[in-house]
């Protein structure tokens, strides 16, 4: 199989980008760089507990906020948003 | 949806899917329930190569007739013999069940330290686990620190991954290890396991006695500042994976109401609870590694399926394993110098951002989250209430339904009805990110 067909393709905050099956959101946005979050008072959160406890990794998919990215497999055509999340 | 179950199992790491096993293999009907995507739980997370335990254990799950519920999180237990739960698109099940076996598992334990909410800066199995999800190290500067064994084995998972590990920071003293090394001369298969991850990260140093005082970065990590005694040095690095061992998951069975000694679920030796026909197995009863949390896991399926024989039997191998809990215990004992990590400013709860200076002058656990918010947010208090409870030496206990943020359609009675919900949440519909969302 070639690397195109085992990659799947989504946007992060626009940007397209593809990554391997199995691939958690989380790991798309770090691999976008982004930050998952504001906190209350604007700081700037990324994942911590890689396990679904701690909802530091939020992000908005396909529309719906509160999303725990890590919990969360990327799947073709998804749209993942923290920018919404972004003004405190 | 409503569904009931002979036995009804959550949480589907190895105990679980143990306990699940067991008793499915007992003729009965066994619902396993769980919140990741995949089965597993945290120490067999896919992504990543596992062990031959785990390929055996996942295969028993796939031959037996448990019915497997993958994605659904406990979020109330509304009167004896249910469970309510939720999926990631909304959707509601009400889980009745005859006995129930409680394998929650654990989680790291964090301690706040200046700088330690900045991206990139994540928990030791934390940084393991967005490892496997998929995060690419390869070439990264990375710094474990904290405490436990877990942090050698996650440098050595990550080296695997092309990360460059500079640093390995490890709070108790040499004496503590050596001792606790001396205890594993007993489980030579230990022994062997935590000399292949020293010799895979054999380029790092392994320091003691050592934490770090604070990360440094202005919208990421840029360094941290590592000490050692009165040594202070600071470290360019990409990533921080730092945990301070593990803390049993005991919100769930606290919620139902049953016993609970130390932090850790009370059990007789086989595995019951406080509450007849509700077991407990695994990291919530005690930290004793996954060897003895799969024992339990049979011991519990056993018992539970009326095989009380059997269960005892496989008792009393689980009596001479409990030693190494209290190895773990004291090797892994937190040094009181961490409780001067966090400066004034240093958020302890993340969630709410409540930093340190909020919570002086409060004497206990509730005043504090009465009057600061602090535990409140949507982890409720999973981050932070360890971390306070070190801290202030509070005790930190109080559990109440939902155990994690739902769907406001999803409390009360909806999720009997089996009630159809939206696929799309409306802002505001979480009742404890009311603060952020609004």
């Amino acid at each position: 199989m070639s690397d195109a067909a085992r990659s799947i393709a989504l946007t992060v905050n626009g940007e397209a980008i593809s990554v391997a099956p199995g691939t958690t959101v989380a790991a798309a946005v770090l691999t976008a760089g982004a930050p998952t979050r504001r906190s209350i008072t604007g700081e700037p959160r990324g994942p911590l507990c890689g396990m679904g406890i701690c909802f530091e990794c939020r992000v908005i998919i396909d529309g719906v906020p509160h999303q725990r990215s890590c919990q969360i497999l990327c799947a073709p055509g998804m749209s993942v948003s923290t920018e919404g999340l972004l003004t405190p | 949806m409503t569904d009931s179950f002979d036995i009804l199992v959550v949480g589907a790491g190895p105990t679980g899917i143990a306990a699940a096993v067991s008793a499915a293999a007992a003729g009965k009907r066994v619902g396993l329930v769980d919140d990741n995507p995949v089965a597993g739980g945290q120490i067999w997370r896919s992504g990543g190569e596992l062990p031959r335990d785990a390929h055996r254990s996942m295969a028993s799950l796939e031959a037996s007739r448990v019915v497997r519920l993958q994605g659904w999180r406990v979020f109330d237990a509304p009167h004896p013999g249910v469970l309510h739960a939720e999926r990631g698109d909304g959707e509601c099940a009400e889980l009745g069940y005859k006995s129930l076996i409680l394998a929650t598992g654990a989680r790291e334990r964090f301690l706040p330290f200046p700088g330690w909410t900045l991206p990139n800066v994540m928990g030791a199995g934390g940084l393991d686990a967005l490892v496997r999800g998929g995060v690419p190290v390869a070439n990264k500067r990375v710094v474990v620190a904290g405490t436990g064994p877990l942090l050698l084995a996650v440098a050595a998972h990550l080296t695997h991954h092309g990360a460059r590990v500079v640093a390995v920071c490890e709070q108790a003293p040499w004496p503590r290890l050596l001792r606790f090394g001396a205890h594993l001369l007993a489980e030579p298969s230990k022994l062997r396991q935590g000399a292949e991850y020293r010799m895979a990260i054999r380029g790092a140093r392994y320091r003691t006695k050592c934490w770090i005082a604070a990360a440094h970065g202005r919208d990421r990590l840029e360094s941290v500042t590592l000490r050692q005694g009165h040594r202070q040095w600071n470290v360019p690095c990409d990533f921080v994976g730092c945990g301070f061992h593990l803390v049993p998951n005991v919100e769930l069975p606290a919620l139902l109401g049953c016993r609970i000694d130390n932090g850790c679920v009370s059990v007789d030796e086989t595995m019951q609870t406080s509450l007849p026909g509700v077991y407990c197995a695994g990291e919530p009863t005690g930290i004793g590694g996954v060897d003895l949390a799969t024992l339990e896991g049979q011991i519990a399926g056993l018992a539970a399926t009326g095989h009380q024989d059997e269960a005892r039997r496989l008792a009393r191998r689980r009596s001479g394993k409990l030693g190494f809990v209290r190895a773990l215990d004291q090797a892994f004992a937190l040094d009181p110098h961490l409780r001067a990590l966090p400066s004034a400013d240093t958020p302890v709860c993340r969630c709410e951002d409540v930093r340190l200076v909020a919570l002086h002058g409060h004497t206990n656990w509730r005043d504090a989250k009465l009057q600061t918010r602090c535990g409140m947010g949507p982890c409720q208090g999973r981050v932070c209430g360890p971390a306070a409870a070190f801290l202030f030496r509070w005790r930190v206990e109080s559990v109440r339904p939902p155990i994690f943020p739902a769907l406001v359609s999803s409390l009360g009675s909806a999720c009997e009805s089996g009630a159809a919900h939206p696929n799309s949440a409306p802002q505001g519909a979480f009742p404890t990110f009311a603060k952020e969302t609004l």
